[in-house]
């Protein structure tokens, strides 16, 4: 009994009760409030109006008020399963999404890997300088600069592959995820780089001193040192990207998209927007429903994918 | 034998600085190319003579440009969207992530948790759309700044760099001196942290600058589009207005030439600012992104 009150006291210190915390530090909460407010208000109220989503909206009635959709309301999201666009909305995303990781990952390690041998600093620092400075061109240009130079009529590139193969990149449909991706390296691959490059450079030099004597060639060393270096992060990197597999970046394809691409084009999120803000009939209810299932299997993708990077490197967020 | 392996080596490296070189011209073509083009005559660029250098240079896209005046009102607005909502992010991010950074800070859980969910969930367009609305938000500057004003990753890589480089000891030393936990941080740990606040400044100023998406579903009129919109109308909807009253077939053609030479002078002019800052701030960059992977 005595021993128990005694042993806190000697550590008052450091714990001491909430109360007594709070009117020392109460400055560390005022500053919390803030942001904390502005997160409600911004990320929190939105999640709250999801309910849209299990409702048949009305717009004078308000999403309150509004009446439950039928089938226990899930009328809107068994109306999108059913719909012919949900197969094709799906498969684009999923397409897009997994073709983008399998190409920009190998092409980042392999840009990595060879700014970590070039002996010149100098052309190195310049390479790696430029391969940063696309990430910096907004979508809108981007996509502005994709269009001039595919243009099978005027464009430098495109009007070669036409003239030559009869390929029109713009108006083929069945080109757009290869462009989608190819055109996401060019602009992110630099970036990308920048990961991998700080894990080569943890590498143990040791290890490359080591097999240099044992008659190692730089190939045999890339391939036995280095890979197995930088494969946890690349692991890590993959897991963490398998994780936003639907969170696709749509404000590109929304830009890239015309009447020859929407069929390979057209993925969760764009139609979601199409069926609301920029239909003649905005149907509220429908696109949030839309939205929600996406959002829901986006949260179910992370928490695996954390639970696996956990499991692998004790490095999960959570 | 050894002497095999080492020319073999330098065959390698040879390689290497080939494919390195070949990575150089495939990044520098297009802009390269995109340059000429802005330089270069209507007729050239309609006929698709441009290759590498300018054909039959002029500067007469960029005169277009300059008597553009959408363009400009753009370009103020953007300035002014990216400022303001820098400055709120910044704070509202600094002041998130310094108690989050402190391990004596009770309640930082819960805080966590709160912030890490909206990465990982959040209520899709509509919600938003319909939030933004009934706050009376729509077509004001407020709608495009306040709602990503407060993002969990940056806060998540400013505590990190708190966490890393703000001593405990100076913490607890200010403390028996008495100094408040707000003025610790503003007089220290500001002060200390001008790297974190360059590169999640560049980032805020970078998203904004180049976001069109949410000013295009909140904003309504036009003088208020940021420049990324006026962009859009000019560079994906062809919708170029240059005053034309004209019906005369050949000040039409002329026009049409203009329009497109004005393509091209507008991606220069718009894209500029960005690339002129980032070689400064480069270096902070790379740094920022290497503390935000290593919390991913």
């Amino acid at each position: 009994m005595s021993n128990k009150s005694k042993v806190p006291k000697i550590s008052t210190g450091h714990r001491k009760t909430f109360r007594q915390y709070f009117r020392a530090h109460w400055q560390l909460y005022a500053m919390m409030v803030p942001p904390i407010v502005m997160l409600l208000i911004f990320a929190y109220a939105p999640m709250y109006g999801v309910i849209l989503a299990f409702k048949d909206y009305k717009v004078s009635l308000g999403i309150w008020n509004s009446p439950w959709a039928d089938n226990y309301g899930f009328k809107n999201f068994i109306r999108f399963f059913n719909n012919y666009n949900f197969k094709e909305c799906l498969r684009n995303t999923i397409v897009l999404s997994i073709y983008s990781m399998l190409v920009s990952m190998p092409c980042s390690i392999l840009l990595a890997l060879s700014l970590n041998y070039a002996k010149n600093v100098v052309y190195k620092k310049f390479v790696q300088m430029i391969s940063y400075c696309p990430y910096f061109i907004s979508t809108i240009v981007f996509v502005g600069i994709i269009n001039m130079i595919f243009d099978n009529r005027s464009g430098a590139i495109g009007s070669f592959l036409f003239n030559n193969f009869g390929i029109n990149v713009l108006g083929n449909s069945s080109l757009f995820a290869s462009l989608y991706v190819w055109s996401g390296v060019w602009q992110g691959v630099g970036f990308g780089a920048i990961i991998y490059i700080a894990a080569l450079a943890g590498v143990d030099q040791e290890q490359h001193e080591a097999a240099i004597i044992d008659g190692a060639t730089l190939l045999q060393r890339i391939w036995y040192v280095d890979i197995p270096a930088i494969i946890p992060t690349a692991v890590i990197m993959l897991i963490l990207n398998m994780g936003g597999t639907l969170n696709i970046g749509y404000e590109k394809i929304l830009a890239m998209q015309n009447q020859n691409n929407v069929a390979m084009s057209e993925v969760i999120n764009t139609y979601a927007y199409k069926v609301s803000l920029v239909s003649t009939f905005p149907d509220f209810a429908y696109s949030t429903a839309i939205s929600l299932f996406q959002s829901l299997v986006g949260l179910i993708l992370i928490l695996i994918t954390n639970k696996i990077v956990d499991k692998i490197s004790g490095k999960g967020f959570m | 034998m050894n002497s095999k392996k080492i020319s073999q080596d330098t065959v390698v490296y040879f390689i290497n600085y080939v494919l390195l070189t070949v990575f150089l011209i495939i990044v520098l073509y297009p802009i390269i190319y995109i340059i000429s083009c802005s330089f270069s005559s209507g007729d050239a660029l309609m006929s698709g003579k441009v290759r590498l250098l300018p054909v039959d240079p002029t500067l007469q896209s960029y005169r277009a440009v300059f008597k553009y005046s959408s363009i400009w009102v753009g370009y103020k607005n953007s300035i002014i969207y990216a400022f303001v909502g820098t400055v709120i992010s910044m704070v509202l991010t600094l002041f998130a992530a310094y108690p989050l950074s402190r391990s004596d800070f009770r309640g930082k859980k819960i805080f966590m948790v709160l912030i890490l969910f909206t990465m990982m969930f959040s209520g899709g367009l509509i919600p938003n759309y319909l939030l933004i609305k009934n706050l009376h938000l729509l077509n004001t500057m407020w709608a495009v700044v306040l709602p990503g004003a407060v993002s969990a990753y940056n806060i998540i890589v400013a505590r990190t760099f708190f966490d890393n480089t703000i001593p405990k000891e100076l913490q607890e030393a200010a403390e028996m001196d008495g100094c408040s936990d707000f003025k610790f941080f503003l007089m220290v740990v500001i002060p200390l942290s001008a790297p974190i606040i360059a590169v999640l400044s560049l980032w805020v100023i970078v998203g904004l600058w180049n976001s069109y998406f949410v000013p295009m579903i909140y904003l309504d009129s036009q003088e208020k589009y940021p420049l990324q919109l006026v962009l859009r109308r000019i560079l994906l909807l062809s919708q170029i207005n240059l005053n034309q009253t004209n019906i005369d077939p050949e000040m039409i053609r002329r026009n049409q030439y203009l329009g497109e030479m004005l393509k091209y002078g507008t991606i220069i002019v718009s894209t500029l600012p960005l690339m002129i800052v980032y070689p400064f701030v480069q270096k902070y960059f790379v740094k920022g992104v290497m503390i935000g992977s290593v919390k991913g």
